[in-house]
């Protein structure tokens, strides 16, 4: 009596959760790519004017459009990408690495230290992230001037508690594990047993909120630009891009569809990654 | 107890204690602290070269009491003396000195290693930390390492995920055997492993015992094994040692009703001798709440109202046999 | 080619055996490609008797089980036929399995904290097994979930069957579990792994329960077990599995005394004995096979010092030695010499 197996419920699945990260890598690497040379893509120069060119639907001259100034609307969303792709990576750059370190350390110590740790991430998530970062910008931006600058650190001020949450869990878990018992069985000290050990095996749910945290900075940076709060006009981010159209929405629609469309393709290409570095780390357990 | 001439290690009054985590719900409640006694003055010594098997169910103490030897518990009271040496009170220099002279291998197999070093680095670790070789020697004695414990030469490159069970236990063993310690304490060893290969890894066992005049602590709650390969045994109950003893006469003839016990539950693995009557009565008491007098004195057949009264001391009955028990089995030598 | 085991062809014993299992085949699809756990498989169990299964991890000893009640889902796939009494399991259709299942066969697991409902206390999930089986009423049904936890051995019974099982120590736990699978007074007890995660005393007790009860309620049970003195202790009969096919089944006394396969004798020989202390124990080398990759002849030969060409071929049948003992190994002879 032979029996015939069907595999196919277990296989397209894998083949879609291996399309979706093949996805998400494509739309990172675009939008990096742009990042690195807008030039080398941007047909016109983002912040030059043209007043013969006012308010142009999409046609071959300018497949975006061009907005109330006559700049075109594809140049200004490829520049954008450049700026945008800085906000993910200087949003979250400190908060990686500081989170990191002090969510390891206050791990593996415990005690007094993870009770400050403990209060201070509640009075954190007390509030709205949002809120938090108005309110730090507000504060900074009369010292600083406003810009990237400044929301950059305020970001930074507030991301990197997330990073240590994250850290101090894992690394307690990895603590209990016996290959850390034998570490210290072995004689290593302290530090050698935290970041040669433990470190490397509570990372990983780190790097797949790093992306994930990559994917809102570009949203909370295009939302801070929608309000005036994050990069500062002219400069071509696709927040301020959306800000300039609000006013145009009736008359010039894709004035903020298209850096609107840039946004979610973006933030998607990152969540994908995200994903499926998630189930690699899960499979590879 | 203690002071016994050319011993290796010399525990003596050990006792440990680990206080239970009380919910806020407990405390608003008035519950008093739960304290786990997990060991309760146990004195004992191993001399150099002997394998000695410390066998007890859960609750017993065992898992502790190996972790203190190395350091990875403190005991609140008590003494470790290692080669005439205050193990507890070493730090610094000397404490990672005395790493390199007693290792631990662990039960879990999955959990023991390291999964994002390969078995190289992590050989290369231990090599390089107590400044064992340096350069190419390093690779060399990976080599060498890998081949004590019957792994192929590739195994440095790869992972531990890549391996099964028994050979995660062989690459553990490795490790330990990395630091050139006089000691190893294998703590379950081979229980997470199937039965075809707890023999491969307990014939290891067996042979690097030999080859390296190692003092080996076994501990395990497989009697059988424990009779295999141990010179001599303890048997632990609720965190003391109620018997200590030579391999074959504590298996022949024990002197605590326990150890008795013990030996009768354990299931036979001849089919035509079987009984029907429970070797033991009753349920095994939780170390928080551990009986007064002798701890076994609900469960034993021979309690009389001392037992319930006094906790009886380890005394030596004969040369070399020592029990915990006011009416031992065997008559304490005159 | 299956041939008919003697019981059932009525050459040696008169009673129909109460469970039937034939050319049981379980597959599961897994990332890595279609997973055979088991391969073949033919069982009987007598009325009374207590027929254990040993094999290691991989041998396909607990999906057995599972799948006797159809307790596999998909993407497990399940082939082959369970007779009991008469009726073919995998044909039957859910609502009527569900009778049979708790009903007439019962079934206990290794771990009783995760196979007992933590949220549910005993005595409710001993009622709910009584409701479900049974016609009794309200009364009826706690006087008989009190009768039971007594029968088992728990202490103040009554007391008891308002606590939850995170309130049970292990041993009691296994007890409860126990009470609740035998409710119904089923004929069949499935017990899988019940005592590997016990404590030797405690060990000791539940078997020694399960003994007594068995011939209490005249109920078979089968006993699915790695260790090899609890099948020495309790059983009568004995399946050997191995990379998912039984490979040598029979009377406990004859297997141990005189096994006729290679693996049997392997197992044997890897369990210390007193009369050998320190010297090596004969091993077996190397590792069960991967479950997607079994080799085309008999799944042991490359670990099998016997083997030669022929046993890889093809995969050796169940060969009838005499009434009871049948192995799955071409050279039993050699094997015998060896023991």
């Amino acid at each position: 009596m032979t029996l015939t197996l069907t595999v196919p419920a277990v296989r397209s699945n894998r083949i879609r959760r291996r399309t979706a990260f093949a996805v998400g890598i494509a739309l990172m690497l675009f939008f990096i790519v742009l990042a690195i040379v807008p030039g080398w893509f941007a047909p016109y120069d983002p912040i030059a004017m043209n007043v013969s060119a006012i308010m142009q639907a999409p046609s071959w001259a300018h497949p975006f459009g061009t907005d109330n100034l006559g700049r075109d609307i594809l140049s200004r969303t490829i520049w954008g990408a450049q700026v945008d792709m800085q906000i993910a990576i200087f949003s979250t750059i400190f908060p990686l690495i500081f989170g990191t370190f002090v969510g390891a350390i206050v791990g593996h110590y415990g005690g007094w230290l993870d009770a400050i740790f403990g209060r201070l991430v509640d009075l954190l998530i007390a509030f709205p992230f949002l809120v938090i970062v108005i309110a730090l910008i507000a504060m900074l931006g009369p010292v600083i001037g406003l810009g990237l600058k400044c929301m950059y650190i305020a970001v930074s001020i507030v991301g990197w508690v997330f990073y240590a949450q994250l850290m101090r869990a894992d690394v307690q878990v990895q603590r209990q594990s016996d290959y850390a018992a034998a570490a210290r069985v072995l004689g290593y000290g302290e530090w050698r047993i935290i970041f040669r050990h433990l470190l490397p095996n509570a990372i990983t749910p780190i790097i797949v909120y790093w992306m994930t945290d990559m994917a809102l900075d570009i949203l909370l940076g295009s939302s801070l630009g929608y309000l005036g709060l994050g990069a500062q006009p002219p400069t071509a981010e696709w927040g301020v891009i959306i800000h300039d159209g609000v006013n145009f929405m009736s008359t010039g629609w894709w004035m903020s569809t298209f850096p609107g469309i840039a946004i979610v393709l973006a933030g998607l290409g990152f969540s994908l990654v995200s994903d499926g570095l998630a189930d690699i780390f899960r499979r590879r357990a | 107890m203690n002071a016994e001439t050319g011993a290796l290690i010399a525990v003596s009054d050990l006792a440990m204690q680990f206080a239970r985590k009380r919910s806020a719900a407990d405390r608003l409640a008035g519950r008093p602290q739960q304290i786990v006694h997990a060991l309760n003055g146990v004195s004992f010594a191993v001399k150099r070269g002997e394998t000695l098997g410390i066998v007890g169910e859960s609750g017993c103490g065992k898992s502790t009491l190996a972790r203190c030897l190395v350091r990875l518990h403190r005991p609140q009271t008590g003494r470790i003396d290692y080669a005439g040496k205050d193990v507890l009170a070493l730090e610094g220099a000397a404490r990672r000195a005395y790493h390199r002279r007693v290792q631990m291998v662990f039960q879990d197999p999955y959990s023991s290693l390291n999964p994002r070093m390969t078995v190289g680095q992590a050989l290369a670790e231990a090599i390089r930390f107590h400044r064992l070789r340096e350069g190419a020697g390093v690779a060399a004695r990976i080599a060498e390492l890998l081949d004590l414990v019957r792994l192929p030469s590739d195994t440095a490159e790869r992972y531990p995920h890549e391996f099964s069970g028994g050979q995660r236990q062989r690459i553990g063993i490795a490790r330990a055997l990395a630091v050139e310690p006089e000691c190893l304490i294998a703590d379950e060893l081979v229980s997470a492993l199937d039965v075809s290969v707890q023999a491969q890894v307990i014939n290891l066992l067996l042979e690097l015992q030999e080859r390296l005049h190692l003092t080996v602590l076994f501990i395990a709650h497989d009697l059988r094994l424990v009779r295999h390969i141990s010179h001599r045994v303890a048997v632990m109950y609720l965190g003391a040692i109620v018997e200590l003893a030579e391999t074959e006469r504590l298996f022949s003839a024990p002197a605590h009703p326990y150890t008795a016990a013990l030996l009768k539950a354990a299931p036979e693995l001849d089919p035509t001798r079987r009984s029907t009557v429970d070797a033991v009565r009753g349920e095994l008491p939780s170390p928080i709440d551990i009986p007064s007098g002798c701890p076994f004195h609900p469960r034993c057949p021979r309690a009389v109202e001392r037992c319930r009264i006094e906790p009886p001391e380890l005394r030596e009955l004969e040369p070399g046999r020592h029990a915990a028990c006011h009416l031992p089995l065997i008559a304490a030598a005159s | 080619m299956n041939l008919m085991p003697a019981s059932v062809t009525g050459t040696e014993t008169l009673t129909e055996p109460l469970l039937s299992v034939r050319g049981l085949r379980i597959a599961f699809g897994s990332a890595r490609g279609a997973l055979t756990a088991v391969d073949g498989v033919d069982l009987d169990v007598a009325p009374g008797e207590v027929l254990g299964i040993a094999g290691e991890s991989g041998s396909g000893k607990s999906v057995t089980l599972r799948a006797i009640l159809g307790l596999i889902r998909p993407p497990g796939q399940v082939a082959g036929r369970v007779l009991w009494r008469g009726r073919d399991l995998m044909t039957l259709p859910e609502r009527e399995l569900r009778r049979v299942r708790g009903g007439e066969i019962g079934i206990i697991f290794q771990e009783p904290m995760t196979a007992l409902n933590p949220v549910l206390t005993v005595g409710t999930q001993i009622r709910e097994n009584l409701k479900e089986h049974t016609t009794l009423d309200a009364a009826a049904r706690q006087a008989r979930a009190i009768e039971l936890m007594d029968h088992v051995g728990i202490p103040a019974a009554k007391a008891r069957l308002d606590d939850y099982p995170h309130q049970f120590s292990g041993g009691m736990r296994q007890r409860a579990m126990i009470a609740i699978a035998l409710a119904s007074n089923p004929k069949l007890l499935l017990a899988d792994e019940p005592t590997t995660a016990l404590d030797v005393t405690i060990q000791d007790q539940i078997l020694k329960l399960i003994l007594r009860l068995r011939s209490e309620m005249n109920m078979s049970v089968v006993l699915v077990t790695h260790d090899l003195g609890v099948i020495a202790q309790t059983c009568d009969r004995l399946a050997v599995m191995y990379a998912g096919r039984v490979v040598e089944t029979g009377p406990v006394a004859t297997l141990f005394k005189a096994p006729r396969h290679a693996y049997t004798l392997g197992l044997l020989n890897s369990v210390p004995r007193a009369d050998l202390v320190r010297q090596p124990l004969n091993s077996i080398s190397g590792q069960p096979p991967l479950l997607f990759q079994l080799p085309h002849g008999c799944a042991f030969a490359p670990r099998c010092r016997f083997a030669t060409d022929s046993c890889n071929a093809t995969k050796p049948p169940l060969i009838a030695l005499d009434a009871e003992h049948r192995t799955a190994c071409i050279h039993h002879g050699e094997v015998a010499k060896a023991t």
